[in-house]
């Protein structure tokens, strides 16, 4: 039925769009359309080159090919090594296993919160929380996490010496252990938020309050009324995010090396280090491994959707049967309080962090610092001044490319009424779920060869490649599913399409857009690799100075670059947040509910 | 014909051979920049612009390299940047990254702090500018005569290809406070770590400590030290040679913090949990660094440190040139000021650095000699007499077959 009424409509939108066109501007207007035609193009062409050479340069070492260490011969000699290396099962298992959970249970966390507490003071409460959250770099977080758990940590400090009797810290692995479970708990913290972002995005655009309203009246109860009325709704629209963050969990890098197993480390980390290994014949099995990663990341994501598809077969009968309740008790309580877990040890993280930059001693088992000091701040002013300028030039303009590129190609989608070439766009997502390391080779030899490298160009080109895929995922369903009825009604007023694109669907989507672009730079600042490699070494950007100090293990300096790293994104966000509310101040609709 | 066809292969034979030896190919063509006059060179380095991939983890070693931007700039109108890096091997590898795409000039990196394997890479792949390093003004004050690995970089030579910039030793940093009596062997080491179960540990190899840490057992172990010398020629060999590591390390692991079941990822994480009190005894490659860390407050006041007295491995650290530097002259320049008594003094200092220095101090002025005996090493430095003798690192070759050997053994 749905499907009908938008042919009939794309039906009706093409032809007013024909008369228009037929009418007046018809020259500007196919100029117009014309340019918009050839963004998506452009786009990918801008993507596609890059992913290209990243991957050309992972899968010919791989087989054995690598000319300057003098291989030349196509074999599968890597292959063999990699799979007889000793760590890598044992590898596989802890990033399958630690990848899968993360995801799982973050995504559990946020589906049950959502669905239980829905409407509620305490939901709005949390909805304020989830931005800066997002914004805090990964790395940051994991080194506040890790102090905040580990045996010498600030929690065990509360409790010790007086009532454990701990006079030095106990000896037990609580971070990189081995099961992997403080990486899983360092990944929930960033995803559930994410995730419930995007899920509560998701409710916006699914009329999501006028069904649970409906369920309701029937006598379902809250969570059988989410469950049934609205999961199987609006799970299409988190599907894309959930993948992301499934790729995400398994290849990443800085929250494993922080708080991942050791012995052996995650299969991201192994191929991290093959790629660094001053042997540069580990080059080849590093690409074996980088392939291996890809492979294991579509086989889970292939898996994940067959399961999908199971579960929604098999949950058919269940969701008509009539039952109004679903655990309601149990899933309202455990929801907020994993929320709430989740919450408390951000905050502890990010007041950690914030203590031990203003520290100059402080050792076990002292609850707070023993001598403070400004020392951290006062001797890297000049450099934080320096690389913070650096980080915003970037990450503004990477992130506004981005959202034009990602604003065209949807608008060129729109327009035509169908989701064509979003097929192809989908490679946009390719560089995330490559690992970095491997990929970035074939980009640093592109710009080497057209001769921008070390370049603004250059690097903010290369921040794109990672920026656009998540301004692509965060915009792409608002943007989808904005009402085309306003448009129409403009056009069948003789507004050009043109007008009515800059004057009413730009301001109505002001929000997302705002947001998509906090986004993207939030990723942009994040980048650590990008930079270094693209870049040249030449380029200082507060996350490539953070993680050069990181390198001395002084807390008091990571802390100063991992606050600045996470302010700069913050206040981005911030900024998206209010200023729709100060340009719509008289717009009531538009305003925040 | 026969005879001529033979001659034609063996020639092409010999010349595969020395390529593969030394694929230095760039060393001819280069000859002519290292080989100018000195004033030639400092006049052609004027303006020109250093780009110096140095490692940028401490604050320190990153205000001392401000300072030689500094006065290189005074000096020769050089501008220096230090490019900061993580990993030396991310360097190597944008060098590659430049040969492959064929730019063979106008690189992006003109000097290089580096040793050890990454040196070994960048010279064996053709990496690297030069030899330059033995025209340098200032190299004849090298002490090459005591100080035998400032000649070859663990076990390769250097052939000219690096300047040696500062000298590395192994040694333990302690909390004075929790450990009274400091062993003086792997044998004793051994027996402390059994008798205080949880209170020691060591960085998983491949972290470079980790890997020394290793190292150092196996050169205590072996009575014939040239086997290490060379490359690993069988297994049957490095079995042998390697039976008593791993006898040791057998014995050991289970005493270890976390019962050897987990390692320090790195070396600056095993620092952070000396602090913390997790374990009492880290391991260090700069016998000045406690000092600097006691100063800069991040180790405690009681840290002190000890070496064995039959002695500790050692080497030095380097700087070199990559091939496709655009800034060959002023590198030199800044190389050579690096080499210099006033650079090295204060690098010697623990108050700017705390690094031993590669110059023989008999071979300088005596005003310069006055420089470095005023330098006040610090609380927890021992002084150059007690840090024992220097024991060689074995052939690269070594480490990578124990490296690979350590994960099959303990890595899972």
């Amino acid at each position: 039925m749905a499907d009908t009424v938008r042919t009939i409509n794309s039906t009706i939108s093409k032809q007013i769009r024909y008369h228009q066109a037929m009418k007046n501007h018809f020259g500007s207007i196919l100029s117009v359309l014309f340019s918009l035609h050839t963004v998506p193009v452009l786009t990918l062409m801008v993507f596609l080159l890059p992913v290209l050479a990243g991957l050309t340069s992972t899968v010919l070492p791989a087989f054995g090919y690598l000319p300057v260490i003098g291989q030349i011969s196509i074999n599968t000699n890597a292959w063999g090594q990699l799979f007889a290396h000793p760590a890598l099962p044992s590898a596989l298992i802890t990033s399958l296993s630690s990848g899968i959970l993360a995801t799982i249970l973050s995504l559990i966390v946020s589906l049950s919160f959502v669905a239980a507490w829905q409407g509620t003071a305490s939901f709005r409460k949390a909805r304020r929380i989830l931005a800066p959250i997002l914004a805090i770099p990964h790395s940051a977080l994991a080194i506040g996490l890790a102090f905040l758990i580990a045996p010498s940590g600030w929690i065990v400090r509360v409790f010790s010496p007086w009532a454990t009797g701990w006079e030095r810290p106990p000896d037990i692995a609580i971070i990189h252990d081995e099961w992997g479970i403080s990486l899983v708990l360092g990944l929930m913290i960033k995803e559930t938020p994410y995730l419930l972002l995007m899920i509560l995005a998701a409710l916006d655009q699914s009329q999501a309050k006028q069904r649970l309203k409906l369920a309701k009246t029937l006598g379902y109860h809250p969570i059988a009324a989410w469950v049934k009325g609205i999961l199987p709704v609006i799970y299409k629209q988190i599907r894309l995010p959930i993948y992301a963050v499934l790729a995400f969990s398994l290849s990443v890098v800085d929250i494993a090396l922080i708080l991942g197993p050791t012995t052996p480390p995650t299969l991201s980390i192994l191929v991290l280090r093959w790629f660094n290994d001053p042997d540069l014949n580990y080059r080849t099995i590093a690409a074996a491994g980088a392939l291996l990663q890809l492979f294991v990341v579509i086989c889970v994501i292939v898996t994940w959707w067959i399961t999908e598809k199971a579960i929604s077969r098999l949950s058919k009968r269940w969701l008509i049967n009539g039952r109004r309740t679903f655990l309601e008790q149990p899933v309202r309580q455990v929801s907020k309080f994993s929320l709430n877990s989740i919450f408390l040890l951000f905050f502890g993280s990010l007041l950690v962090i914030l203590l031990w930059s203003f520290t100059r001693r402080w050792r076990y088992p002292d609850f707070l610092p023993s001598v403070w000091s400004i020392q951290s701040w006062d001797r890297n002013i000049h450099n934080l001044l320096w690389s913070s300028s650096s980080t915003l030039i970037i990450g503004l303009i990477s992130s506004f490319v981005a959202v034009v590129l990602v604003v065209v190609c949807l608008e060129n989608e729109k327009r035509r009424g169908k989701t064509a070439g979003s097929g192809a766009l989908w490679l946009v997502y390719l560089p995330l779920m490559i690992p970095q390391v491997s990929f970035l080779f074939g980009v640093q030899i592109l710009t080497i060869k057209a001769g921008i490298d070390a370049s603004w160009l250059a690097i903010i080109w290369s921040h794109l490649l990672f920026v656009l895929p998540y301004v692509f995922l965060s915009l792409t369903d608002p943007y989808r599913q904005h009402d085309d009825r306003y448009i129409k009604v403009a056009l069948s007023m003789g507004i050009s399409p043109a007008r009515a694109f800059w004057r009413i669907r730009l301001p109505m989507l002001l929000r997302p857009l705002l947001f998509a672009f906090s986004i993207g730079f939030a990723v942009s600042v994040a980048q650590y690799l990008p930079t270094l490699f693209v870049g040249g070494g030449r380029f200082s950007t507060l996350t490539t100075e953070a993680v050069n100090l990181s390198a001395s293990g002084n807390r008091r300096i990571i802390a100063v670059y991992a606050l600045l790293q996470a302010l700069l994104p913050l206040l981005c966000f911030i900024a998206a947040l209010t200023l729709p509310n100060i340009v719509f101040r008289n717009r009531r609709a538009l305003k925040e509910h | 014909m026969g005879i001529k066809q033979t001659f034609t292969s063996a020639i092409l034979f010999t010349g595969l051979a020395l390529n593969l030896a030394t694929p230095q190919s760039v060393i001819a063509q280069d000859q002519t920049t290292a080989n100018q006059d000195w004033s030639k060179i400092e006049t052609k380095a004027q303006g020109q612009t250093v780009y110096w991939n140095a490692w940028g983890g401490s604050e320190l070693i990153n205000e001392y390299i401000a300072w030689v931007g500094k006065r290189v700039w005074d000096d020769n109108k050089i501008t220096l940047k230090h490019v900061k890096v993580t990993d030396t091997a991310d360097v190597v590898s944008r060098v590659l990254a430049e040969k492959t795409a064929g730019k063979d000039a106008e690189g992006s990196v003109d000097l290089v702090w580096i040793n050890g394997e990454n040196f070994a890479s960048m010279k064996k792949n053709g990496l690297l500018f030069g030899p330059f390093s033995e025209n340098l003004p200032n190299y004849p004050l090298v002490d090459i005569e005591n100080k035998a690995t400032t000649t070859m970089d663990f076990t390769i030579p250097v052939d000219g290809l690096e300047a040696p910039w500062g000298m590395a030793k192994f040694n333990f940093i302690y909390d004075s406070a929790r450990v009274d009596q400091t062993p003086n062997s792997s044998a004793e080491l051994l027996t402390w770590a059994k008798n205080n179960s949880g209170r020691f540990t060591y960085p998983s190899p491949p972290d470079y400590l980790g890997s020394t840490f290793l190292k150092q057992v196996l050169v205590e172990s072996v009575d014939d030290h040239k086997i290490l010398r060379q490359a690993v020629t069988d297994e049957a060999e490095f079995k042998k040679t390697t039976a008593a590591l791993w006898d040791y390390l057998d014995q050991l692991h289970p005493a270890l913090w976390r019962d050897g079941k987990q390692f320090p990822v790195s070396s600056s994480a095993q620092q952070q949990l000396l602090d913390d009190g997790e374990v009492d005894i880290h391991l260090s490659f700069n016998p000045g660094a406690a000092s600097s860390l006691i100063k800069s407050g991040e180790l405690a006041p009681s840290v002190r440190t000890f070496v064995f007295d039959k002695g500790t491995i050692g080497n030095t650290h380097f700087i070199a040139i990559p091939y496709n530097s655009s800034s060959k002259e002023a590198a030199m320049i800044v190389a050579n000021f690096l080499m210099s008594p006033e650079a090295q003094a204060r690098k010697q200092d623990p108050e700017y650095w705390g690094d031993d220095t590669v110059l023989s101090i008999a071979k300088l002025s005596a005003e310069d000699q006055k420089i470095f005996s005023a330098i006040e090493l610090g609380v927890a430095t021992l002084p150059p007499q007690d840090l024992g003798p220097t024991l060689l690192e074995p052939h690269p070759s070594w480490m990578e077959r124990i490296e690979k050997e350590w994960l099959t053994r303990y890595g899972q």
